[in-house]
């Protein structure tokens, strides 16, 4: 099986003498469903920044989607994440544009015409049910709704890796049923590879999983 | 309302760069239309022993525009009632001859003594008069002037560059999230930059726009021409098609140009 992620002898850290994952390894297979779990502060979110190049292996070798991270260009970095999805748990939208908008960003960005962006937009608002709010402004929608929106962003432009940080944290039940179903759908119909980072795994998931737990900065998969 | 306070403050910062430098080309212009009126008025006296034809003095220096007999006609009709036909008729034939020497050019100072000096070597030629140093105070004032507007406009273009800079920085923080989000997605600099560069092309031409309509009303109102027109000078201080065109150039280069600094300063940054 193809590998998306391949990290090998990973270190992570902001400052030099300082280790967030220390000389890890771990491969994760294109198609998988995986979670990373970990106590506060344990170093997920960093490690997920890694895959997304936001931070730089500072030991080691990291490999996603068939681009090595180190010292990456800025071309290949934009080209390797205009393949990816990203869900934060801030949402990061963007509060100037309509919703609308917000999810067409990646399609824009890969250069799709209006009419094909337009359709594919449409069709994801009724997936997140937020057709109905396509007008509105991210401030105008509850936390539940912008995190639906930024689902249905992270999915427009059918990237090879979805990569969510605490997709759910700050959700309602409903919202955090909705984002799932969306990531499992994701996963089980259009093959992405998912990556969540997340406190606990939430129970009645439909789809096979990998676990990898981080604790002191080492990395284990979870049986 | 905020934003709007933004616009304004690069507008009027673009604005006052190209003031300066069509201050500085009125200023060129003016004193080129001067120059002109000074050449035509200007002219060197050279005295003879023998008759000069035009062509004799053009080869004796490339300065050299045409030169005009002096008519002694007027000097000796002063003296007819004083002296003898006969007297008068040997003195018309024993005066030396007069002429007017025209130049091609306004000559700087140090071209009037070379020229004085090339004529003066000739063995036809018995006196030169150059009024060297009349010239030469009207010129080394024309010329200072020229240099004192030429460096108040790059000291007011230097200092509103720094304020576009300033201006532009705000502009970035104001949209730093939407630019990091963009980035985020894989979007290239320019993609993520395009609503810095569209509001610094947007500002440029309104900035243009004002300053046609600035001279415009200078035009109309036309006390720069009276002015002009006392000290015999007649010069478009803007013209509406050159003019403006160079200035949306000039304001679109220091816009996007500044732009780019921005974008590429942050690029590295990150």
């Amino acid at each position: 099986m193809d590998k998306v992620i391949i990290a090998d002898n990973l270190s992570l850290s902001y400052k030099e003498f300082e280790t967030i994952i220390s000389k890890a390894n771990f491969s994760i297979d294109a198609g998988s469903f995986v979670f990373i779990t970990g106590a506060s502060g344990s170093g997920k979110s960093t490690l997920l920044k890694s895959f997304y190049g936001a931070i730089e292996p500072r030991a080691g070798g990291l490999l996603v989607g068939g681009v090595k991270m180190n010292r990456i260009s800025t071309s290949k970095l934009n080209y390797l994440r205009r393949h990816i999805g990203i869900v934060f748990q801030d949402y990061k939208l963007i509060k100037e544009w309509t919703i609308e908008k917000n999810v067409m960003l990646p399609l824009i960005i890969s250069g799709y015409t209006k009419e094909v962006s337009g359709a594919q937009v449409e069709k994801l608002l009724g997936h997140v049910r937020l057709s109905h709010q396509s007008g509105k402004y991210p401030p105008e929608l509850s936390g539940g709704e912008q995190q639906r929106v930024a689902m249905a962003r992270a999915l427009a432009h059918n990237p090879i890796l979805i990569l969510a940080d605490e997709p759910t944290g700050n959700l309602d039940e409903y919202s955090s049923q909705v984002i799932w179903n969306l990531l499992e759908g994701a996963n089980t119909q259009l093959k992405t590879t998912v990556v969540v980072v997340t406190h606990h795994i939430p129970e009645g998931l439909n789809v096979p999983y990998k676990h990898f737990h981080i604790e002191s900065g080492s990395i284990h998969e979870v049986a | 309302m905020k934003s709007l306070k933004n616009h304004i403050s690069l507008i009027i910062a673009l604005f006052t760069v190209l003031f300066s430098v069509q201050i500085y080309v009125g200023v060129d212009r003016t004193i080129a239309a001067y120059e002109t009126r000074l050449k035509n008025d200007y002219s060197i006296i050279v005295v003879a022993h023998k008759a000069l034809s035009q062509s004799e003095f053009k080869a004796m220096d490339s300065l050299i525009e045409r030169s005009e007999a002096i008519s002694v006609d007027q000097v000796l009709q002063r003296l007819q009632g004083e002296m003898s036909k006969k007297n008068l008729d040997l003195l018309r034939i024993t005066l030396p001859k007069f002429y007017r020497v025209y130049l091609v050019r306004f000559p700087a100072p140090d071209e009037i003594i070379k020229l004085q000096k090339r004529l003066q070597s000739n063995s036809d030629i018995e006196r030169v008069e150059g009024y060297a140093q009349t010239h030469d105070t009207v010129y080394k004032l024309m010329l200072l002037f020229k240099d004192v507007v030429q460096i108040f406009s790059i000291a007011i273009a230097a200092v509103t560059s720094l304020l576009i800079l300033k201006e532009m920085r705000l502009w970035q923080f104001q949209h730093a999230d939407r630019m990091s989000i963009m980035a985020l997605f894989g979007a290239p600099m320019w993609l993520r930059s395009a609503v810095l560069f569209r509001l610094a092309i947007v500002d440029a031409i309104i900035a243009t726009a004002v300053l046609c309509l600035a001279f415009f009303l200078i035009d109309q109102y036309g006390w720069m021409d009276i002015l002009l027109h006392t000290v015999g000078i007649d010069v478009k201080l803007f013209d509406f098609v050159d003019d403006s065109l160079r200035s949306l150039m000039i304001a679109l280069g220091v816009s996007i140009f500044l732009t780019l600094t921005i974008v590429i300063g942050h690029e590295e940054e990150e």
